[in-house]
C-alpha cells in the first residue's frame, strides 16, 4: 500500500502527515501525531472514547479514515484548555469527581463541548441522549451529567 | 488497498466500474469502517464520494426534496423544511446510533448496507421515496423497496452509485412517523421497526396509507393488508386492531437472543398502532 499525504488543521495548527489508506484518524492521532488524548475503547463506534470534533461535528475518530482529514478542521482534547487554563468543562469534571479511571473522559469532554456549542442550556434528558454514545464503566454517569450542567451554567454566566 | 476521493460522479463511476478491483463506496463509513476492522475484510479500492459536487446538499424542488447521498443524519435534522414535511423520515435517520454516528451516517449508506433492521429504510418506504442511481450505463431511478434484496445484498450493479434520495412532496393532510423497539433505549439495533405515512380526506378519514415493517424479514416490506385496514377509518379501535393483526401476520422474523419470533410478531402490531396514531395526528387528524 502506498502512503497518502494529508494536510489538515488540528486544534488551529496546520498539520501534515502521511498515512496508509486503511489507517483510521484515531491511529493517525495517536501513533503518528503523538496526540494520545483520544482513546481506543472499542474501535467500532460503540464507546465514544475516541470522540473528536471534525468540521464542527462530533465523530468517532475510529470510524474516520486518516485520509478523510484532508482539508478538514479537527478539534481534539489537546486543544481544549487554553495554555494552562482548563476549560470550564474540564474544571467541573474535576470538581464533581466525574471521572475515576479517566479513559472515557476525553471523549465525554469533547462530546459535552460539542453539545454546549449548539445548545448552551440543555435539559438533563438532552444531555443524557447526547452522551448516550459515550460509555463509562466507573462513574455511573450522574456525576458526569452534573458536571456538564454546572459547566453549562458557568459558561452562560449564571454562576462562577 | 487504494483510497480515492474523486470530484465528479463520472470519475467515481469509472473507478468503481473497474471489473478487476473489489471496491466499495465510502459515505459516512459507520458500517464500512467497522467492517474494515475485520480480519477477513478485503478491498482493493475505497471510493469516498463526499467531495463530489452536490452530494452533501438537500434541495427542495417543486416535486419534493432531493437529498444528496452524503448528507448526514445530523444535517437532515437541521433542515427545518424537511423536518416539517417529513418528520418521520428525519426521526428514523436520527435513531441511528449515537450523536457521533449521526454526525457521519447517511440514509443511503443505511440502505446500501442492507441490514434488515436499518432504521431509515421503513420510513423511506412509507414515504414512497426513490433513489437516483448513476452508473456505467447511465442513470436510473428506482423505488427504495427495490434496493435491498437480501441481508447484506443490494440490486446495485458493478460501478453503480446512488446519487440522491428523491422524496416526493408530502400530500396535503398527510403525516409520517417511525418507531422501533430496542431492548435498550439508545445505541441498539431494532427488533422491530415500523414506518407509516397517512393521507387524510377533508373529514379526517384515512384516504391513503403506506405501512412498512423493518427487522421482521430479510428485507423491509410494504404491508398492503395493513394499509387496507386503515383506509376509510378515523383510526377507531377496530381499524387499529385490524392494523395490528395485519402487521403481526405480515412479520416473518427470526428467533435470536434479542427477541423470539412470537415476541417480534406481537411487537410489530403494538408499534404499528402507536406509529399510526402519531402519523394521524401529524396529518391533522383528531
Ligand atoms: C455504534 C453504531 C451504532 C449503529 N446503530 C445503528 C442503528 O441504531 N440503526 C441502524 O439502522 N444502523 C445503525 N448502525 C449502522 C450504520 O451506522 C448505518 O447503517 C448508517 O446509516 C450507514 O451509513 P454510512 O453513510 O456510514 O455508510 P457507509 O459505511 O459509508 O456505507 C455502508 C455501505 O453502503 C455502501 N454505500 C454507501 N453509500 C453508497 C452510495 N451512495 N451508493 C452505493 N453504495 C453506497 C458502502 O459501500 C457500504 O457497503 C450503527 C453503526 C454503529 C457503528
Ligand atoms: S474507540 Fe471509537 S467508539 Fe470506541
Ligand atoms: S472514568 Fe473509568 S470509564 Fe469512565
Amino acid at each position: 500500500m502506498s502512503s497518502i499525504a494529508v494536510a489538515t488543521t488540528i486544534n488551529d495548527d496546520d498539520v501534515e502527515f502521511l498515512c496508509q489508506p486503511d489507517e483510521t484518524l484515531l491511529d493517525v492521532l495517536r501513533n503518528r501525531l503523538g496526540l494520545m488524548g483520544a482513546k481506543e475503547g472499542c474501535g467500532t463506534g460503540d464507546c465514544g472514547a475516541c470522540s473528536v470534533i471534525m468540521d464542527g461535528r462530533l465523530v468517532c475518530a475510529c470510524l474516520v479514515l486518516g485520509a478523510e482529514a484532508q482539508g478538514r478542521t479537527i478539534e481534539t482534547i489537546e486543544g481544549m484548555a487554553t495554555g494552562s487554563e482548563l476549560h470550564p468543562l474540564q474544571r467541573k469534571f474535576i470538581e464533581h469527581a466525574a471521572l475515576q479511571c479517566g479513559i472515557c473522559t476525553p471523549g465525554f469532554l469533547m462530546a459535552a463541548k460539542a453539545l454546549l456549542a449548539t445548545n448552551p442550556n440543555p435539559t438533563e434528558t438532552e444531555i443524557r441522549f447526547w452522551l448516550a454514545g459515550n460509555l463509562c464503566r466507573c462513574t455511573g454517569y450522574d456525576k458526569i451529567i452534573r458536571a456538564v450542567q454546572d459547566a453549562a451554567a458557568e459558561m452562560r454566566g449564571e454562576i462562577s | 488497498m487504494r483510497y480515492e476521493r474523486p470530484e465528479t460522479i463520472e470519475a467515481a463511476i469509472a473507478l468503481l466500474a473497474d471489473a478487476e478491483a473489489k471496491s466499495f463506496v465510502l459515505a459516512g463509513g459507520t458500517d464500512l469502517l467497522v467492517r474494515m476492522q475485520n480480519d477477513t475484510f478485503e478491498a482493493d479500492l475505497i471510493v469516498d464520494i463526499k467531495s463530489i459536487e452536490g452530494m452533501d446538499a438537500v434541495t427542495q424542488t417543486d416535486d419534493g426534496f432531493l437529498i444528496g447521498a452524503a448528507v448526514s443524519a445530523a444535517a437532515l435534522s437541521e433542515n427545518a423544511a424537511l423536518v416539517a414535511e417529513w418528520p418521520g423520515v428525519v426521526e428514523a435517520a436520527n435513531l441511528i446510533g449515537s450523536t457521533q454516528i449521526q454526525g457521519r451516517c447517511t440514509m443511503v449508506g443505511n440502505l446500501c448496507n442492507a441490514s434488515p433492521a436499518a432504521d431509515s429504510v421503513p420510513a423511506l418506504v412509507a414515504a414512497d421515496a426513490r433513489v437516483r442511481i448513476a452508473g456505467p450505463d447511465g442513470s436510473r431511478e428506482v423505488a427504495i423497496l427495490d434496493i435491498p434484496t437480501y441481508p447484506g445484498k443490494t440490486s446495485l450493479t458493478k460501478g453503480e452509485i446512488i446519487v440522491a434520495i428523491v422524496l416526493p412532496k408530502a400530500a396535503t393532510r398527510s403525516g409520517d412517523a417511525y418507531l422501533r423497539f430496542t431492548p435498550r433505549t439508545e445505541m441498539d439495533i431494532a427488533v422491530v421497526g415500523v414506518g407509516i405515512n397517512l393521507t387524510l380526506d377533508e373529514g379526517g378519514v384515512v384516504a391513503a396509507a403506506r405501512i412498512a415493517l423493518g427487522a421482521v424479514g430479510p428485507t423491509v416490506s410494504l404491508v398492503e393488508e395493513a394499509a387496507k385496514a386503515l383506509i376509510g377509518s378515523k383510526l377507531d379501535q377496530a381499524a387499529l386492531d385490524a392494523l395490528a393483526s395485519a402487521c403481526s401476520a405480515a412479520s416473518n422474523p427470526i428467533d435470536d437472543k434479542r427477541g423470539t419470533i412470537a415476541f417480534r410478531k406481537q411487537v410489530a402490531g403494538v408499534l404499528a398502532r402507536r406509529v399510526a396514531q402519531t402519523a394521524y395526528t401529524r396529518a391533522g387528524g383528531k
